[in-house]
């Protein structure tokens, strides 16, 4: 069966030659959510700007392949490309406020992707979003199309958000914690119905997120990212009953844990961190030979 | 129990809506706090915990009178300050510190972290061997003592977080409001700090307003916790009575609500998705 996702060797440079991204593989398979976990600057978000082919202009790709559904983005022309990628994902971003142009309605905002990019009837667009946007449980969806973002609340606009991402039926949502935003109440409403609606369609999902605690509930495997490197990758199941890389035993056992406060919460210990180092400089000495 | 350093009763404040306010005129007010009862005993680490618009921030900045209350009264060792004119306040900061949630914002760029922790100091009557203090507050929360002549974007975000607690402890006061000091940084980070406040506040004998959403933080590090919606305590005790037997319906829900890093399918597909309506 052929991936729905899969990133090959992927490195990526700033301007002045560091790398951010450090030979990260990995797939994703029709209907699997796939976390991609780790802490600021881990470039968990950059892998997801890569696959969308939305990197900022100071990110280069340098290495690597990225196959949607078997096709290499690389062997395309940038038009084809752009068409690809808006035709088979989709985005759920973290900030529902910065994603929604302040001075337009929603309805509007939620059918441009579906009118012109994939070419859709204005009405057959109408209908569809409405149908969406009663699947996310939005009581009134007349008045919420017809609402400014400002007049919703947070947990509202992410449903909002996430009916869009699913109304063109992509096979593959990138979503860039979706949650972090968001009242734990409030985010355990929106995790539950993001996998509801997942599960419903097949839909697979790269799930970014820093949150150990929303990996194990919502992911079937895991990336853990340390440095714009994969350190260890896992069924998720797995990767919680017996973590194998340091790193990610620091990580959980940094993460607060109301059942086990003192177990919980523990600093991450120079050492492993001054191995992780290590291990990235052996990586990028190795890589920088056969690039010069 | 020990007489509580702070005794709040009927607490109410209230702010301009300036969502509603005319293009003329005043906004309307609107009641952010509906009378609230607590004590913070001495000593010792109160969690305050509610989702975004509970009042938790409003209740914190009252408690350090950022701002004035509309009533009710804030007793602190005895006396009421909740009305104290700004001269009276001027011998209070020294007691009452706050570390702020965003130690980038709260941190003057322009300054250097020497001149940042010696401000309060000058302020206070405390400018005699000012470089020996700021040099200790630096020692207490783990920064070498070079870092005075640093700039705030030399720093990372957890050594900023160490200088805003730098800067709350070096006059020694007696009470700190932390409001949400870790919620920026990553879990690494979180941890060292949380662990360092947990020690300081141990070793100088604070008493801590520990404001958070976060209630598995407030677990590990505080005493007692209030639990805040809408501007109102819906439930407060000792944490340990409190996670046992959480006696309020929305302490149960927060609690479940809680993602923890362990696997468990029926915390995502046990129960039907609740809809919060438009």
């Amino acid at each position: 069966m052929t991936a729905c996702l899969e990133i090959a060797g992927l490195s990526a440079t700033l301007a002045n030659g560091v790398r951010v991204l450090r030979d990260v593989s990995l797939t994703v398979e029709p209907g699997e959510v796939r976390a991609l976990v780790g802490e600021s600057g881990a470039g968990k978000s950059m892998i997801g700007k890569a696959v969308l082919g939305v990197l900022p202009p100071s990110v280069r790709t340098a290495a690597g392949h990225i196959l949607l559904e078997g096709t290499d983005l690389g062997t395309l022309s940038p038009k084809a490309r752009r068409t690809l990628i808006g035709a088979k994902t989709a985005l759920i971003p973290q900030d529902p406020l910065t994603a929604l142009n302040p001075s337009r309605r929603i309805g509007p905002q939620m059918t441009d992707r579906l009118v012109k990019i994939l070419g859709w009837g204005g009405q057959q667009a109408d209908q569809r979003i409405r149908q969406l946007l009663d699947e996310v449980q939005i009581r009134d969806p007349a008045r919420v199309v017809a609402s400014y973002p400002h007049e919703l609340s947070g947990g509202m606009r992410q449903r909002v958000l996430i009916a869009a991402a699913f109304a063109a039926e992509p096979r593959l949502i990138i979503a860039d914690e979706p949650t972090t935003a968001l009242d734990v109440t409030v985010q355990k409403q929106t995790l539950k119905l993001i996998a509801a609606m997942q599960r419903e369609r097949g839909t697979a999902i790269l799930f970014v997120t820093h949150d150990l605690g929303v990996v194990a509930k919502i992911s079937q495997r895991v990336s853990v990212l340390y440095a714009g490197r994969v350190v260890e990758e896992a069924d998720t199941a797995a990767l919680f009953a017996a973590p194998r890389h340091a790193y990610t035993r620091a990580l959980m056992q940094a993460t607060p844990r109301y059942t086990d406060p003192a177990a919980s919460l523990k600093p991450v210990d120079e050492k492993v961190l001054a191995e992780l180092a290590l291990e990235v400089a052996t990586a990028d000495r190795e890589w920088e030979t056969p690039h010069g | 129990m020990a007489e509580p350093l702070f005794r709040v009763r009927g607490l109410k404040v209230a702010l301009p809506d300036m969502a509603r306010k005319p293009l003329l005129g005043n906004a309307p007010m609107i009641e952010i706090l509906k009378g609230l009862d607590f004590d913070l005993p001495a000593r010792s680490v109160t969690g305050i915990v509610g989702e975004s618009g509970s009042g938790k921030s409003t209740l914190g900045r009252a408690l350090v009178r950022l701002s004035e209350p509309q009533e009710g009264s804030i007793l602190f060792e005895g006396h009421d300050i909740a009305h104290l004119p700004e001269k009276g306040l001027k011998l209070l900061r020294r007691d009452l510190q706050m570390i702020f949630q965003d130690p980038m914002s709260s941190l003057n760029p322009r300054r250097t972290i020497g001149a940042i922790i010696a401000a309060p100091l000058k302020q206070n009557g405390m400018a005699d061997n000012l470089s020996e203090r700021v040099a200790e507050a630096l020692r207490r929360v783990g920064l070498p003592e070079n870092f005075a002549g640093r700039y705030r974007h030399e720093l990372s975000g957890g050594q900023r977080q160490r200088v805003g607690i730098a800067r709350a402890l070096a006059l020694s006061p007696k009470f700190v409001l932390a409001d949400e000091i870790v919620s920026g940084l990553d879990v690494s980070t979180q941890a060292q700090i949380l662990t360092l406040l947990e020690k300081l506040a141990d070793e100088m004998g604070l008493t801590v307003a520990f404001i958070s959403h976060d209630l598995s933080v407030i677990r590990r590090l505080c005493r007692q916790v209030i639990v805040m919606r809408s501007g109102e305590i819906v439930e407060s005790g000792p944490t340990d009575a409190l996670f046992a037997v959480p006696r309020h319906a929305y302490t149960r829900d927060l609690i479940a609500a809680i993602p923890l890093p362990e696997i468990d399918p029926g915390w995502l597909y046990g129960e039907p998705v609740v809809a919060a309506g438009p």
